[in-house]
């Protein structure tokens, strides 16, 4: 009886998540199992596929960004803005499905957050820290190491998302401050610098070491350049790679009005998934990758016209999106909870566009993409949307969610963050 | 040295873009009816307040919509609001300055910070800034006195010269 209750209401509840409710009382006759609290929205407002279902564990945090779990299933959660003095936050699910902050530290607000091997780390949009875990994952010193220092953060791409690897490299996003390496930063006509001097400190994928304290710019390898901006990185533990989702350059109508119409300007150029070996290349700010000519193309601050192609040494997308929909996370999932077709497959959370206008902004939901061997198999689908909470979007202060960060519990749930309301979405499936 | 040159001859191109820009706005024109009611009486250079807010309104289509978008409500963490906010209803001259030397410093408002870079709109004419601060003025639920193109002469003669 449960589980046809389940079935039915989790079965409806991907066609329109309303529907459940207005459906549920043709069910009266089935007596619903005791812990199924009737929440305000089914699937805090979510619309995903079959067999899932989601819950809103925590709202109001300011502004969290990455997430990392612990293996007792603790959601650390990195905060953009300062709580009560603190940038992190640890989450205790209760019984009753909703979080409680256990713990808070780290006076320095910003995006990244990572646990590997017994520590947990995070960064500012300057620094990277780490702290060292106890035998239950719980942080066991709140004073942190620094492990790197004065990282640029000037006005555009602060945020620095971080990740360790097996082999314990620190891998660490230095995002480009500038849009497209213009003379004058998004100025209507401004050409490109020559020899864009931002890429010596910025635009690519840095690597530092786990061991070492207070590491500069020195002390690193730039281990891939040319990428515009990076919030969501994972590595691929099937072929070994560092996969990165990079977000393209903004308004090609606006600064180059005779080249594209604002059509054009809507979906170009592409938001790229790149696999990123040591020493790639991916083009910013010379080209631009656009998925509708399938074709890397140079950018009008340098002479491209929208037609002509460059960048021969740069590397190809694994996967392509519409422009400007903001990936601001990217998972593997390693699990076994979810379906067969979701394991080793990506999720990417995309935070939403902003340069879409006069077309409706985009974005604001998680996708999929399968996987087989390190490569995509398949088109991309949307997993989760509604984060929105409106169906059409004209300027994103209108959407209630925005997702952000995604992290996989030890027992295989997803969890997705949404900085603009501070809510941390979970996850499940629970079948067919 | 060669930077400065290079800046110079790109601010001239820059200008006689803006000069050679005969065209109507590119951008659609914006559907939602959020300008508020002017305030009678208050009239301003070439045809009256309600004029100024009407080629204002084309201007921001143009130039600031995309950043600043349809509503008004700017891009959280990114661009600016310019609904309610002080630097909008507040001082003429700061606000000018924005416009004509462009924003690139993290700023805190309301207790959101934002940080996206605004480049200089110093090709726009004196009337093209006066006419769309007057729109913004009087747009989004602001009510505030509109921009004299005089008043923005005034601001840019103060300014260094454009290197």
């Amino acid at each position: 009886m449960k589980s046809t209750f389940l079935r039915l209401l989790i079965g409806m509840a991907p066609v329109v998540s309303a529907c459940s409710l207005v459906a549920a009382p043709l069910h009266e006759g089935d007596k619903p199992a005791k812990n199924i609290v009737a929440p305000a929205e089914p699937n805090a407002g979510l619309k995903l596929p079959a067999g899932f279902t989601a819950s809103a564990i925590i709202e109001g945090l300011s502004r969290p960004r990455h997430l990392a779990v612990n293996k007792n299933g603790d959601v650390f959660v990195k905060l953009e803005k300062l709580r009560d003095g603190k940038g992190i936050v640890q989450l205790h699910l209760g019984a009753d499905g909703k979080a409680t902050i256990t713990r808070a530290f780290g006076n320095f607000p910003g995006t990244g957050i990572y646990i590997k091997k017994g520590f947990l780390y995070a960064s500012s949009d300057e620094e990277v820290f780490r702290f060292k875990l106890d035998n239950n994952d719980n942080v066991a010193d709140e004073t942190p190491e620094k492990l790197v220092t004065g990282l640029i953060s000037r006005n555009e791409h602060e945020a620095k998302a971080i990740l360790v690897d097996n082999a314990d490299r620190l891998f660490v996003n230095i995002g480009a401050f500038s849009n497209s390496c213009q003379e004058e930063d998004r100025k209507k006509g401004s050409m490109g610098q020559k020899g864009c001097p931002v890429l010596d400190s910025a635009a690519g994928i840095w690597q530092f070491k786990t061991d070492q304290a207070n590491q500069h710019y020195g002390d690193g390898i730039r281990y891939a350049t040319g990428l515009r901006n990076v919030v969501g990185m994972d590595f691929n533990y099937t072929d070994n790679e560092l996969f990165v989702m990079q977000h393209g350059r903004d308004q090609l109508h606006d600064l180059f009005p005779d080249l594209y119409t604002e059509q054009q300007s809507a979906v170009l150029p592409a938001e790229c998934m790149y696999m990123v070996k040591k020493g790639d290349n991916a083009g910013w700010p010379y080209i631009y990758y656009d998925e509708l000519q399938k074709k890397k193309i140079l950018a009008p601050e340098y002479g491209g016209d929208g037609k002509k192609t460059a960048g021969e040494n740069a590397i190809d997308p694994a996967i392509a999106f519409p422009g400007h929909l903001a990936p601001n996370g990217l998972l593997f999932y390693t699990g076994t909870q979810f379906p067969a077709k979701y394991r080793n497959g990506a999720f990417i959370a995309f935070h939403g566009s902003w340069n879409r206008a006069p077309e409706p902004q985009e974005g604001y939901y998680v996708v999929f993409v399968p996987f087989k061997d390190g490569k995509p198999t398949g088109q991309w689908e949307v997993f989760a949307n509604g984060f929105a909470g409106v169906d059409k979007i004209t300027s994103p202060g209108q959407a209630k969610h925005r997702p952000c960060g995604l992290a996989q519990g030890p027992d295989g749930s997803l969890f997705v963050s949404d900085d603009a309301k501070g809510t941390i979405y979970k996850i499940t499936y629970k079948g067919k | 040295m060669k930077y400065f040159l290079a800046m110079g001859v790109l601010l001239l191109v820059g200008m006689q873009t803006a000069l050679a820009q005969t065209k109507p706005p590119a951008k659609a024109p914006i559907k939602s009816a959020t300008v508020t009611k002017p305030i009678p009486g208050k009239a301003t250079a070439a045809g009256g307040l309600v004029a100024s807010i009407s080629r204002g309104k084309a201007v921001y289509t143009q130039y600031c919509l995309t950043c600043h978008q349809v509503d008004g409500g700017g891009v959280p963490r990114m661009n600016p609001p310019l609904i309610g906010t002080d630097y909008v209803k507040g001082d003429n001259v700061r606000l000018i300055k924005v416009v004509l030397q462009g924003f690139s410093e993290k700023v805190e408002i309301e207790g959101d910070t934002y940080s996206n870079t605004m480049a200089p709109h110093n090709f726009l004419t004196d009337q093209q800034v006066a006419d769309v601060l007057t729109y913004i003025r009087n747009s989004f639920g602001n009510k505030v006195k509109g921009i004299q193109p005089a008043q923005v002469q005034q601001v840019r003669a103060s300014l260094p010269a454009a290197k």
